[in-house]
């Protein structure tokens, strides 16, 4: 009787441990505590918002490319922001190019990258059955979500969403008198952005614990994935500096709701002298670029990471530089804290003070060009293989540089007085942040496709889509310059009005053009992206022929991500083309005692010590009770 | 030749990859963002207070018990945590609880503070000066009742037996938090009375 009560009691102890196979649905694909779904949900959020943010740019890009169009068809869809005279109404212009910045900047390139590629690859590519935290994560996804909500919504309410810029400068946005978009818009702006942040803390505060602590066997520091280098730093950065727009949101908010004068002094509006004295708008400034300049590095550097990964597989040669790459990253994260002010010059900054932030601003470009060489030192002379993923990568650099050049232009105060505020900074950034981080994205989403979902994107339709998109993207964005040093400044509705912008409106009309050009070629992409998903070719497991862990997952990896054991790693992951080496790749789980051939005289010293490498202590989180 | 490459060899020894419990890793890393919070607000007010047109008032002297208040739970959460290693759950259960109440205690005191804070006529609209007071011992009391509910929680595990010596995550993670809302407030409360 005894024992028949034991059994009972094992084969219910059995049945709890196997409860995470046989998950609900809803626990299973939306309440997922799995690091690849909460990916695959990034991913489809972040696409949805960047067909959201690109269809808000075409609107205005309409305004300004050609002002004189009847828009009334867009009735339908705009109701009452098309004016009586058949065009877009003026605030909503502005309410357009603040949505389009916020949601490209926030939602896209830093939620929809991140939280794509960080969730996906950090533990794949470190070998870890899952993120420290998958509640968190979950947690972290959900409140994205909400935050989402919240700002799609804004879209839709009357007095129109924020309008005052993706920079929120008060007093514009901390008086719901001052125009309508700093209304109900503008509050639910802040709402959305405060959850926002909360997600983000929670997401990074997963990926630095995730990539420090769990990592496997012999994956020192030294042996890990440039991606993840990326992702980690990308994190740190995020840890940082999204309190401090935390802050800086909270006082706006507190202005707007409660009365106080954080940002707000002796201001007259309607001919109306306000209450509040003793605040500086300037503070605020300094608040939000303390985030905003580590912010645009938040969106560049996973979209580095990626495309270090890239080039490397598929130049089928080790990358170039390796520590060279960290440490540039490094110095670009630590760089990107303390140059903040180079946004600032023109707010009547003491000159001095002026040149220091000129000096420290200008220092970032030996980090960035260290970078841009070694991607084109790993290119040179090696076996490439342009797949869709690789063209993609390449164009990263091509923009990465262009755009880089211009950075370095804006960051002389002399020059920046009279650029800033113009289009040449639209084009400036538009290049190396906006382009560069969304062929990130695209070059990811290529790459990784195989592991996502288990079959291939069609190839021929990545390479038309590849060159609609970057001779696009420069038909965009190099006129821009022009129009810039020409003294268009941004965030203007119209320059009809203006004798001296005339001879520019063809030019205009010329940008507006491409950008519906490059908008539409987006979907070829959205095409084969769906169709792959359930029709695409079935991907053999490592398709790329690439060394990095996650390639030696089965093909569609279930909870847990390697059926057995976790892989020991025993060397770095750019071992391709090694002279003597059998294939011309070796991944990161093959121990040197089994290439005798290629090992070089260090190495195989290193073979002593794999015993020690395998018996290393680790976090399996499946060896705990979970 | 040989020589070298053993000297290589040592150096290149394999280094652990395990170094600490990551749920105590995502401790530290949530202070890290509430330092970050908070040093962004405290060189707002720097910032802001340099400008001039700057109210100058007396701190509530109830802020100097509070902080002693404060300073007397993280000694009681400290002898928590001594007990909980010595298996010994009487007085863990006791020490936890007076933890918590004076806990209670210091919110309320900061309470106080703010009515005399009032009475001097600061108020959160107003002066910068003033509103940045209200906005720093807010936000920290905003951030000692998530401390309050961790210790409940720390609390009802010490009822149900599950902190003990061998199980001591739960308790280390309360009293690291908890210490470091302490310390939160002496750094915010001495940045207050030196930049008055
Ligand atoms: C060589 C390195 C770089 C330098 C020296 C540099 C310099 C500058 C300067 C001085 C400005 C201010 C222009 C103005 O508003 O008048 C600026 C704007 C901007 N930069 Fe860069 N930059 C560099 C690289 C980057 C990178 C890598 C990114 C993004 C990944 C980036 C993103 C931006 C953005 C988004 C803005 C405009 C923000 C706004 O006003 O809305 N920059 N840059
Ligand atoms: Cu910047």
């Amino acid at each position: 009787m005894a024992s028949v009560e034991t059994n009972a009691a094992a084969a219910a102890h059995v049945e709890e441990h196997d409860h995470h196979e046989e998950l609900s649905f809803i626990r299973k694909y939306i309440f997922s505590e799995d690091h690849k779904v909460i990916a695959k949900q990034y991913m489809f959020s972040g696409v949805f918002w960047a067909i959201i943010g690109a269809s808000l740019s075409i609107l205005f890009r309409l305004q300004l490319g050609f002002p004189n169009l009847n828009l009334e068809w867009l009735r339908p869809i705009l109701g009452n922001w098309i004016d009586d005279s058949g065009k877009l109404d003026k605030e909503f212009y502005l309410a357009l190019v603040t949505m389009h910045g916020t949601i490209m900047v926030f939602f896209v390139l830093t939620a929809g990258l991140s939280g794509t590629f960080s969730n996906f690859l950090i533990p794949l590519q470190v070998g870890a059955r899952d993120m420290a935290s998958g509640f968190l994560n979950m947690l972290s996804y959900w409140f994205f979500f909400l935050s989402s909500v919240i700002m799609f919504g804004s879209l839709f309410i009357e007095t129109g969403p924020a309008s005052g810029g993706w920079v929120i400068y008060p007093p514009l946005s901390a008086l719901p008198q001052a125009m309508s978009g700093s209304g109900l818009g503008m509050s639910l702006w802040l709402i959305s952005m405060a959850l926002f942040i909360v997600s983000q803390l929670l997401g990074g505060i997963n990926y630095i614990t995730t990539v420090i602590n769990l990592r496997t066997r012999g994956m020192s520091f030294s042996k890990m994935p440039l991606t993840i280098w990326a992702f980690l730093l990308t994190a740190v950065l995020g840890l940082i500096s999204f309190p401090v727009l935390l802050s800086a949101a909270l006082l706006l908010i507190f202005d707007r709701s409660m009365g106080t004068s954080f940002y707000l002094s002796e201001i007259y509006i309607g001919g109306e002298a306000l209450p509040n004295v003793g605040g500086s708008p300037i503070l605020f400034q300094h608040l939000f670029w303390f985030l905003g300049h580590p912010e645009v590095y938040i969106v560049l550097l996973p979209a580095l990471g990626i495309t270090s990964e890239i080039i490397a597989t598929n130049s089928r040669k080790p990358i170039f530089g390796y520590r060279a790459m960290i440490a540039s990253m490094i110095g670009i994260a630590f760089l990107a804290f303390i140059v903040w002010a180079h946004h600032m010059f023109v707010t009547g900054m003491n000159p001095f003070l002026g040149s220091i932030f000129m000096f420290l601003t200008l220092i970032i470009a030996v980090p960035s060009a260290v970078k841009a060489f070694n991607y084109i030192t790993t290119l040179w002379r090696g076996n490439i293989v342009f797949t869709p993923a690789m063209l993609f990568s390449i164009g990263l650099v091509s923009f990465f540089i262009s755009g880089g050049l211009t950075g370095i232009i804006l960051g002389n105060s002399a020059l920046d007085i009279q650029l800033h505020d113009t289009y040449f900074v639209v084009a400036h950034f538009h290049l190396v942040m906006g382009a560069a981080s969304a062929f990130g994205f695209l070059a990811g989403v290529y790459h990784w496709f195989p592991k996502f979902f288990g079959r291939m994107m069609n190839k021929t339709l990545g390479y038309i889509h590849f060159w609609f998109t970057f001779v696009g993207i420069y038909l965009v964005f190099f006129p821009m310059h022009y129009i810039g040093i020409a003294g268009f400044p941004r965030r203007y509705y119209s320059f009809t009005s203006y004798e001296a912008f005339r001879t520019f409106g063809d030019l205009n009309m010329f940008v507006s053009i491409a950008a519906i050009f490059t908008f539409a070629a987006q979907f070829l992409f959205l095409w084969n992206f769906f169709y792959s998903i359930f029709r695409g070719r079935k991907a053999p497991q490592n398709p790329w022929r690439s060394n990095t862990l996650e390639w030696t997952t089965p093909v569609n990896p279930g909870h847990g991500n390697w059926p057995g054991e976790i892989p020991a790693v025993y060397r770095w992951p750019y071992d391709y083309s090694k002279p003597g080496a059998n294939d011309d790749f070796i991944p990161q789980n093959v121990p040197y005692s089994q290439t005798p051939e290629s090992n070089l005289p260090h190495e195989n010293a290193l073979i002593a010590l794999e015993k020690e490498i395998e018996a290393q202590n680790y976090n399996d989180q499946f060896k705990q009770p979970h | 030749m040989s020589e070298t490459v053993k000297i290589m060899a040592v150096a290149e020894e394999p280094e652990e990859t395990l170094s600490m419990n990551p749920k105590k890793f995502i401790l530290w890393l949530f202070v890290v963002s509430i330092v970050m919070l908070f040093a962004a607000m405290t060189s707002a007010y720097l910032v802001r207070r340099a400008e001039g047109n700057w109210l100058e008032f007396e701190i509530p002297s109830i802020f100097w018990y509070s902080t002693v208040v404060l300073l007397i739970s993280s000694v009681s959460m400290h002898w928590a945590y001594k007990a909980a290693k010595k298996d010994d759950f009487g007085v863990l259960r006791t020490a936890i609880s007076i933890t918590f109440a004076f806990g209670l205690a210091f919110l309320v005191m900061q309470f106080l503070g703010w009515q005399d804070l009032v009475a001097q006529n600061v108020f959160f609209v107003g002066n910068p000066a003033g509103s940045f007071m209200y906005v720093f011992t807010g936000l920290h009391a905003f951030h000692l009742i998530s401390g309050l509910i961790i210790i409940l929680f720390a609390l009802r595990a010490a009822f149900k037996l599950k902190i003990h010596a061998k199980n001591l995550n739960q308790i280390e993670i309360c009293a690291t938090y908890w210490h470091f809302l302490d310390v939160l407030w002496v750094y915010l409360f001495g940045f207050l009375l030196y930049f008055n």
